[in-house]
């Protein structure tokens, strides 16, 4: 069906992931690959163990075992800027937005630009970026300086995304990224995730709406109490498949 | 639109709380002491004197609550810097005697941020601690005793000096309050304290180092306080363990006052510099009025209790 980056290195190897919190194992064996322009769906009730694999993949935790590889390089995160600079940028389940600070400071978050002999802060610019960047993905805002406090659950989705979206270079991971979002947003933000397969990106989504999995993925990987179920050609599958592997019934 | 309105109502009172409290609390004393002098030039000028120091702690301050930590140790680093600095001073150079001085609170500094970065210890705690260990350590210097500082250069820089008919203290505060605002609202470091003081897991996710900025706002902390011990210690020409140790309230309220929001992620300078100078007109009004030390404290204690109330009002809670 998408013939890109097929048959080269993948963007993201994972082999053989464990993850423990003390006595708890949040991940244990779990092995994917995703490739160039592909989006892989990873799905699993409560609690699986998805939203742990992202921030295993982004560096926020080091897995207890296994291997992470980015574009066949063998990784150790020690902690998320390394993943950044490798072109992962992360949508997360909490949006890590910094409610007090306008749009376009979340925009630049960690990346600020900077303008003369002082480093100034070149609020203009990020803010000029921040407003096309907005208006190029349809993202309803007042304005590129509003304080994200003040703006919807939707609209802050919509900043989370498109910071994401704006600084992937290679792969992009989307934790339950319409959680928050009426029908017409949805539509809007599945729209931008096509448009991250066109752009060659590799997309890890995780979304509890299996019709949405259907839609937008190429494969899906099942996720039940840590343990890795399965993975399905979406398009070899259907969705009575997929429930019983998430819910180990049927 | 009426949400918008009510929007702006909220933010502009909550920003301008601690001009128009300056204004009302200026013009009280400007009728009230009509006779007595608050308004000359001379006490004016004196008001600005004495306040220098506690700006300079405030500035200070104002990184540490916006990072999303607590300073409460900068009274004690005050003393303890003060008579470093003079002890060095009169035993060996002026130079060695400042350079000391500063260290001594950046070590301080140091210290707490150690303790708070790396060991993950409440920044209130452990400041709480290092207030009374380091009031200890300034009483056991010099044994109680006080240090005079003859050094009539020193004096002239840190205190009593002036310069084009300026006094020295006016320097220190206008040039610690350009560089304070240009760093905390120009610069990438003080982006990123205000990023970590509001949600420090995005600010870390982002690729801040969160461990180094607490570190490092806890240092400038203690620099800043020790910077204020230098200028007590021109100014009165001497240091004693006392100094500073008066000061913890007033510094917390003249940042608050200003608008800075204890729980992280918001502060200003400049409102510091203002809540800084109200305080001190406030101090200089009460002795002026006559009011006995301990109706000064009260007085004080709650006109404070109405600033901060007002200032952190929020509707939407
Ligand atoms: N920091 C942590 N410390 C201890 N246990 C944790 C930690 N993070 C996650 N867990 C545990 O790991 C398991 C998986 O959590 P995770 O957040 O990955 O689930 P999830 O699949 O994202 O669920 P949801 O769909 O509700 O977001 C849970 O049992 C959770 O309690
Ligand atoms: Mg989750």
């Amino acid at each position: 069906m998408h013939e890109t980056g097929i048959g080269k290195t993948p963007v993201l190897e994972l082999q053989n992931i464990k993850m423990q919190f003390g006595g708890i194992t949040a991940v244990e064996n779990f092995s994917l690959d995703i490739k160039a322009g592909e989006v892989v769906a990873l799905v699993g009730d409560n609690g699986a163990g998805k939203s742990t694999l992202i921030k295993i993949i982004s560096g926020v935790y080091q897995p207890t075992a296994g291997v992470l590889k980015v574009s066949g390089e063998q990784c150790t995160f020690s902690d998320a800027s390394v993943a950044r600079e490798l072109g992962v940028e992360v949508v997360y389940q909490d949006l890590a937005l910094v409610d007090q600070q306008p749009v376009y400071m979340n925009l630049f978050l960690g990346r600020e630009l900077t303008t003369g002999p002082f480093n100034r802060l070149d609020r203009k610019e990020m803010l000029s970026q921040t407003q096309q960047l907005v208006d190029e993905l349809d993202v309803r805002i007042p304005s590129a300086s509003a304080t994200i406090r003040d703006l919807s659950g939707g609209q802050r989705q919509g900043i989370a995304i498109a910071r994401a979206t704006h600084w992937a270079k290679k792969l992009i991971l989307l934790d339950e990224p319409t959680a928050a979002l009426g029908v017409a947003e949805t539509a809007k933000v599945e729209k931008t995730i096509q448009s991250l397969r066109e752009r060659n990106l590799a997309v890890l989504i995780i979304s509890h709406s299996l019709d949405q999995v259907f839609r937008l993925s190429d494969r899906i990987c099942v996720l039940r109490q840590g343990k890795q179920i399965g993975i399905r050609e979406t398009q070899k599958t259907d969705k009575n498949e997929i429930v019983s592997m998430i819910t180990g019934l049927g | 639109m009426d949400q918008l309105t009510q929007l702006a109502t909220r933010i502009n009172f909550k920003q301008y709380v601690v001009y128009i409290g300056f204004l009302l609390i200026f013009l009280f004393f400007a009728i009230v002491l009509k006779d007595d002098g608050f308004l000359s030039t001379r006490n004016l000028t004196n008001i600005i004197l004495q306040t220098a120091p506690i700006t300079i702690m405030a500035i200070g301050l104002v990184f540490v609550l916006s990072a999303g930590e607590i300073d409460l140790s900068f009274g004690s680093i005050v003393a303890v810097s003060a008579l470093v600095a003079a002890v060095v001073m009169n035993e060996h150079s002026m130079i060695l005697g400042i350079l000391a001085g500063l260290g001594s609170g950046l070590a301080i500094g140091l210290f707490n941020g150690l303790l708070v970065a790396y060991l993950r210890l409440p920044s209130f705690l452990v400041t709480l601690a290092t207030m009374g260990l380091f009031a200890g350590v300034a009483r056991m210097l010099t044994d109680l005793r006080s240090v005079p500082v003859l050094n009539s250069t020193f004096t002239g820089i840190f205190g009593s000096g002036s310069l084009f008919g300026i006094p020295s203290l006016i320097y220190w505060t206008v040039g610690a309050v350009a560089l304070g605002h240009f760093v905390f609202r120009e610069t990438k470091y003080g982006a990123h304290v205000l990023a970590l003081g509001d949600n420090a897991r995005a600010a870390s996710v982002s690729g801040i180092k969160i461990l180094r900025m607490r570190l490092s706002v806890l240092m400038l902390s203690g620099f800043c306080a020790a910077l204020a011990g230098l200028l007590y210690a021109g100014r009165l020409q001497g240091a004693r363990y006392t100094l500073g140790e008066a000061d913890l309230m007033t510094v917390i309220a003249a940042v608050i006052v200003g608008g800075t929001l204890l729980t992280g992620g918001k502060g200003t300078i400049i409102g510091a510099l203002a809540g800084s100078l109200l305080m001190g007109m406030l101090n200089n009004g009460l002795i002026l009025m006559g009011l006995s030390v301990s109706d000064q404290m009260v007085v004080r204690g709650f006109i404070i209790l109405i600033a901060v109330a007002l200032s952190l009002r929020d509707t939407n809670h």
